[in-house]
């Protein structure tokens, strides 16, 4: 019971070689192009490293470099073997290596479409690293003097102006942070005294951002202190201001932009179908080996036997292979 | 006396051949990246345009482009002619083009050397242009709510952040002008009310810079307010504090990389017009040798090729007499009322003997 059975006669064969040809080397170039989207992927991950808690969102780049590469392999391989199929004297030579080489472009295929689903699943576990990652940047702003957090504050900082966002969801995170270090506060002065008494933990809360949460856009020069109260400034109303700083948290401007990146992956479709057509090519191929005459028209098909059977002679040699290292002491 | 005259058997005429076809091909890649390269310029100053007063420095972007698109033509006509060149018979195609042709490139070549210059020379207008436009963007900083300048303050603010500078020559040029508009002073204060009648136009003058002169490597928070007030901050002293603010001028920054720039153009320029010398150098031997070899008609021997076929001072003196003749050929001569038939004394070699000689008497026959 063959999968889908097509004919192909000698003219068909030909174009079916040559079309093949140029398709696999468009798709080797794909291949190419997905590995430089793969290590562009891991380099923009790496320079916000610090903002990060951990590094699991870093499997889709390096999946994609991965299958850029095999990918790569692949497709020459594939051209390989189309410009030698027509020649039925050059053919017979890639036989024992046609079988375990479908074999592993199938699985880089499949880990191809994996890694673009992954790159959707993935969004979550990069929504909660830059969450906590994030959070530590910001309590972290104010120890420039402890070694290993030193640039906390530029690395915040930079990302803020870069990024134009501000805080962690928004920039009330600030209002609950200290972000300013005890060597500036003047202990002897009763404001300060009072804000570090307003709190349990005797911090020195204040409603107020740091100055790369200003937004250049603004009419105005910056409000940065005392931004809930209307009155401490001139023409000034807290609730309907939008320009004066950035209103977007700095966590939904990261997810976005990395989402924009990975969202931009898409050749995985182009290798599954050279693939496809490869098979046909190789199974018309087969039949014509052993004829004298070579133009006979000759049948071509996906699967020899039904998907069950034909995945049951894949696996059973593995499972035998299993079964007799098992049974050694 | 040929000016630096070279023999050149038939190898040695087409091994030039064929590497002046290669240098002009290298010639048109230089040519390509010289246009990219005048169009990077163009959009880099187009870019600052409100930051620049109204000088003309479009004028060398639009040289390196109008070069860059020349060099790629003229080098590839070049290397067609060129690789034509192996093939004697080829050659009479382009006999009649070449001549004119090596003109025209040897005055493109004194071009590119002038637009070389011309990208070292752009400096100090573009300081001038600098200055007069920072100063102009400054004043206007706080008139967002005017057309037209809407926009001066975001430009200024990105500026200063992007390359990391402040103020015109220093921080200090801020405390020279008023930047927050009159919208958001609060004239019922006492303050603001002291501020303005300080000084004589009535402007609100303080020692603060806007926050995008803020410093990003600073340990403490930024100080943009009262900043020459060392007792107004906490563990602060003005004198002493290089951090907190950007102490570049944005005058020296935007030179810095403005000349960044020109300095790889310029250089870029360079290269090229060697390329091109030595394009215009070979391209004339093998013109002069391929002219000598079909003087002397056999297209294996050996011919001389030469810079000039005389000395400077007698081409010189020789083109100027073509071009004084040509501009005589189109005088007529009055002297003869301009028919040119009258009194001409007869020159004729042929003398057919003195006019009155009696004709020879012949002896009757009795």
């Amino acid at each position: 019971m063959v999968v889908m059975k097509m004919k192909f006669p000698f003219e068909k064969r030909v174009k079916l070689a040559q079309g093949l040809w140029v398709l696999s080397w468009f798709a080797a170039v794909a291949g190419a192009i997905t590995f430089t989207l793969g290590c562009i992927l891991k380099t923009e991950l790496r320079k916000r490293a610090e903002v990060m808690d951990n590094t699991d969102v870093h499997v889709v780049p390096n999946t994609l470099m991965l299958v850029g590469l095999a990918s790569l392999g692949i497709n020459y391989f594939a051209g390989k073997i189309c410009q030698d199929a027509l020649d039925a004297g050059r053919f017979p030579r890639w036989k024992t290596f046609l079988k375990p080489y479908f074999a592993t472009s199938c699985f880089f295929t499949v880990l191809m479409l994996l890694s673009v689903v992954m790159s959707y699943v993935m969004k979550g576990s990069l929504e909660n690293s830059l969450k906590i990652g994030l959070r530590n940047g910001i309590r972290f702003y104010k120890d420039t003097d402890t070694p290993g957090r030193c640039f906390q504050k530029q690395n915040i900082d930079r990302l803020q102006m870069d990024f134009q966002c501000c805080g962690n969801t928004d920039h009330r995170d600030w209002f609950e942070v200290q972000w300013i270090s005890n060597r500036y506060l003047d202990f002897s002065s009763k404001d300060v005294k009072d804000r570090i008494k307003s709190n349990v933990d005797g911090r020195y809360l204040l409603d107020g951002v740091p100055f790369s949460c200003c937004n250049p856009s603004s009419p105005r020069p910056c409000i940065q202190y005392q931004i809930t109260n209307n009155s401490a400034h001139y023409n000034y109303d807290y609730q309907t201001e939008e320009l004066n700083i950035y209103l977007r948290g700095c966590r939904e401007a990261l997810v976005h932009y990395y989402m924009g990146l990975m969202n931009t992956i898409g050749a995985g479709v182009l290798t599954g179908s050279v693939l496809v057509c490869l098979r046909y090519l190789q199974t018309a191929m087969e039949a014509v080996a052993g004829q004298e005459n070579t133009e006979i028209e000759t049948e071509g098909y996906l699967l020899e036997k039904g998907v069950k059977e034909t995945i049951m002679e894949y696996v059973d040699p593995v499972r035998m292979y299993s079964h007799l290292t098992r049974l050694r002491p | 006396m040929a000016v630096l005259r070279v023999k050149f058997t038939k190898d040695k005429r087409d091994k030039l051949a064929q590497v002046l076809w290669i240098l002009n091909w290298i010639s048109v890649v230089t040519g390509a990246i010289l246009f990219s390269l005048g169009i990077f310029l163009k959009v880099e100053i187009n870019k600052r345009w409100e930051l620049m007063a109204e000088k003309d420095i479009q004028y060398v972007p639009n040289m390196l482009i109008a070069v860059g698109l020349l060099a790629c033509g003229i080098n590839f006509l070049g290397g067609k002619i060129c690789y034509d060149c192996v093939d004697t018979t080829k050659f009479l195609r382009w006999k009649l083009i070449m001549l004119p042709y090596i003109i025209c490139t040897f005055f493109f070549t004194f071009c590119v050397l002038v637009g070389a210059l011309m990208c070292y020379g752009m400096q100090s207008e573009l300081e001038d242009a600098l200055t007069m436009g920072l100063s102009e963007a400054m004043r206007f900083y706080k008139d967002t709510d005017t057309p037209g300048r809407c926009f001066l303050k975001r430009s200024m603010d990105m500026l200063q952040i992007e390359f990391k500078c402040c103020g015109n020559t220093g921080f200090r040029d801020w405390f020279q002008i008023q930047w927050i508009s009159s919208r958001y002073l609060d004239t019922s204060q006492k303050e603001v009310v002291d501020r303005l009648r300080s000084n004589v136009e009535g402007k609100y003058l303080m020692d603060g810079v806007p926050f995008s002169c803020c410093n990003s490597n600073s340990p403490r928070p930024c100080i943009q307010w009262q900043i020459t007030n060392s007792s107004a901050h906490f563990n602060y002293d003005y004198q002493t504090e290089e951090l907190n603010l950007w102490m570049k001028g944005c005058r020296q920054a935007l030179l810095d990389y403005y000349n960044h720039i020109m300095r790889s153009i310029g250089l870029t320029v360079l290269i090229t017009w060697l390329f091109e010398l030595s394009v215009l150098t070979g391209v004339r031997y093998l013109q002069t040798s391929l002219e000598n070899v079909l003087r002397q008609g056999d297209p294996n021997c050996e011919s001389d090729g030469w810079l000039l076929e005389n000395s400077f001072v007698e081409t010189a003196r020789s083109n100027l007499n073509i071009i004084k003749n040509l501009g005589k050929c189109n005088q007529i001569d009055t002297t003869n009322n301009g028919d040119p038939n009258i009194n001409i004394p007869s020159t004729s070699k042929a003398d057919y003997g003195p006019d009155n000689v009696p004709p020879k008497q012949i002896p009757a026959d009795s």
